[in-house]
């Protein structure tokens, strides 16, 4: 059964689209939908161009062709008032963290929204350690970015993503780097907060099992366009050659092992 | 490849850092324009540029006073070794504050400012830079332009003036005591002449000009290079070099210009 509801228009649709950078082309005739409420899954090999399609889809970079449609706005077309008022509807959880390091945890949080309201301190404070609640963290609200873990990092990085409640976080390589339990925290944290709040999660990552366990639906990109979609399910079932090595990570297949070269015997005999 | 050997090579490689070199002068000029709007950060959140200068200006004050001390000494030995030939040991108050005020105050505050805070200011923004920060700004609706570039802008900018004066001051101060208890001089000698030979509206606000337009661009330099930096360890630390280089480089060049029209007029 197709998971899409027919009905609504999706929260983010992506048409037609292509972007180069320096000449090399990134993506070429790319298109996809993101479904409001759901939990949707980017999958690639790395440098398949997963974030950057993120970067297209917050209008941090403008594509060479196509149109990438957020809430029913075009992206590229808006104003940059009007960008930044997208923007704040839309929370980004960097792999980094990029938490801002001259910033404690609860300032980092707290950030947006002294940036974006004039709610009384009282009000701010509540607002962060409620967020800083769901994640876990609440005690950790004096600690600096450098004193945390990797995984620790990336929940507060979480925290302020959702700090003004957006309508869609998109996660870049969001279990990068973690250990098994941090993976798990990250995992349960993205399907709650999606569910909880009513938000749609955009979550790109090549960590099959992860991607499997937390989506409703899968994007496969390769060469710059979607090469399969579907379910986790329709994805473990597929049997197209693409799709069963990236599924099943085998290293060799229609994806090539080998980075593009000259003949091998000609490059060790020649000069 | 080849083609960059021999002579041709050469006159390439001349042309492709001339448009290397211009190429960034015009990112320079483009970055000032887009950072312009942001100075409306010093109505709005005054307190953002009010922290900066108490970073940088804390920052450089030691070494600016310390410097500022020696300088002062040094002069009075100096001056008072040359003076005493043609027996003007008394003019030595003004040689020392005219030297001060008009050109070692702003140029040695900038020297020193750029070596100290300039080259901090562009390894923070570089890292930040390369550390996504900025980028995660931008994302959060914030430019990072206003809340993190122009505050730091406008304080270098604030902050050079302030530290020549206090440069100088300290200097003068220093040139007294050694005038006095070294070199034996009269004390209200040294404090008359330097009244009557310093003028306000020349001496004093040439050199406040001068320091408030080293002030300006090594504040721009600095968070231009910082900006522009790669996003890698490599790029940031090439980066605050270039900041170092560069804003020496400009100060000393633009002394000379700025000196050669006040002493000659326009």
């Amino acid at each position: 059964m197709d998971p899409r509801p027919i009905r609504t228009q999706p929260l983010v649709s992506v048409h037609d689209l292509s972007f180069y950078r320096d000449r090399r082309m990134i993506f070429q005739g790319l298109n996809l939908a993101i479904e409001r409420g759901k939990v949707t899954v980017i999958m690639g090999g790395s440098g398949v161009g997963k974030t950057t399609l993120l970067n297209l889809i917050g209008g941090r970079l403008t594509p060479a062709g196509g149109s990438v449609t957020v809430d029913g706005q075009q992206v590229s077309a808006l104003a940059r008032r009007e960008l930044f008022r997208l923007r704040r509807r839309i929370g980004m959880l960097f792999q980094s963290g990029a938490l801002l390091t001259d910033l404690d945890v609860f300032e980092n949080v707290a950030f947006p929204l002294r940036e974006h309201t004039r709610l009384p301190a009282s009000l701010i404070r509540h607002l962060v350690l409620m967020k800083l609640e769901l994640v876990g963290l609440r005690g950790a609200r004096r600690l600096y970015p450098a004193e945390l873990s990797g995984g620790m990092a990336r929940r507060v990085a979480l925290a302020r993503a959702i700090s003004l409640d957006p309508m869609m976080v998109m996660y870049d390589e969001p279990f990068a780097g973690l250990d098994p339990i941090g993976m798990g925290v990250i995992t349960k944290l993205i399907r709650e907060l999606n569910d909880a709040l009513g938000m749609t999660s955009i979550v790109v990552t090549h960590d099959v099992a992860e991607a499997s366990a937390i989506a409703d639906y899968i994007y496969l990109l390769d060469q710059g366009r979607v090469i399969a979609e579907g379910t986790p399910a329709a994805m473990q079932a597929s049997t197209a050659p693409e799709v069963r090595q990236f599924m099943g990570g085998l290293p060799d297949g229609p994806v090539a092992f080998h980075y593009p070269a000259a003949d091998y015997l000609a490059d060790l005999l020649g000069s | 490849m080849d083609q960059d050997r021999g002579v041709v090579g050469h006159i390439r490689r001349v042309g492709r850092y001339t448009l290397d070199g211009v190429a960034r002068l015009g990112r320079a000029v483009v970055f000032f324009a887009r950072l312009v709007p942001g100075f409306s950060v010093v109505v709005t959140r005054l307190s953002l540029v009010v922290q900066q200068i108490y970073m940088t200006g804390v920052l450089t004050l030691v070494i600016v006073v310390v410097s500022g001390a020696f300088v002062g000494m040094i002069l009075a030995l100096q001056g008072y070794n040359t003076l005493v030939r043609y027996d003007a040991q008394s003019s030595l108050g003004l040689l020392v504050a005219l030297s001060l005020v008009r050109e070692l105050g702003p140029v040695l505050t900038a020297l020193l400012f750029a070596g100290r805070a300039g080259s901090a200011l562009t390894a923070e923004i570089g890292l930040m830079k390369a550390t996504e920060q900025l980028a995660g700004m931008e994302m959060m609706a914030v430019d990072p332009l206003k809340r993190v570039v122009a505050p730091r802008f406008l304080a270098g900018w604030v902050a050079v003036p302030l530290l020549a004066a206090i440069f100088s001051a300290v200097g003068i101060l220093a040139a007294y005591v050694v005038a006095v208890s070294d070199l034996g001089l009269d004390g209200g000698v040294f404090w008359a002449q330097m009244q009557s030979g310093v003028s306000v509206t020349n001496d004093i606000m040439g050199g406040a000009i001068k320091s408030v337009v080293f002030g300006l661009v090594i504040s721009w330099i600095a968070v231009f290079e910082g900006y522009d930096a790669r996003p890698t360890s490599e790029g940031v630390s090439r980066a605050t070099t270039r900041t170092v280089v560069s804003s020496s480089l400009a100060v000393l060049g633009l002394d000379f210009i700025m000196t050669a029209f006040m002493l000659r007029g326009l």
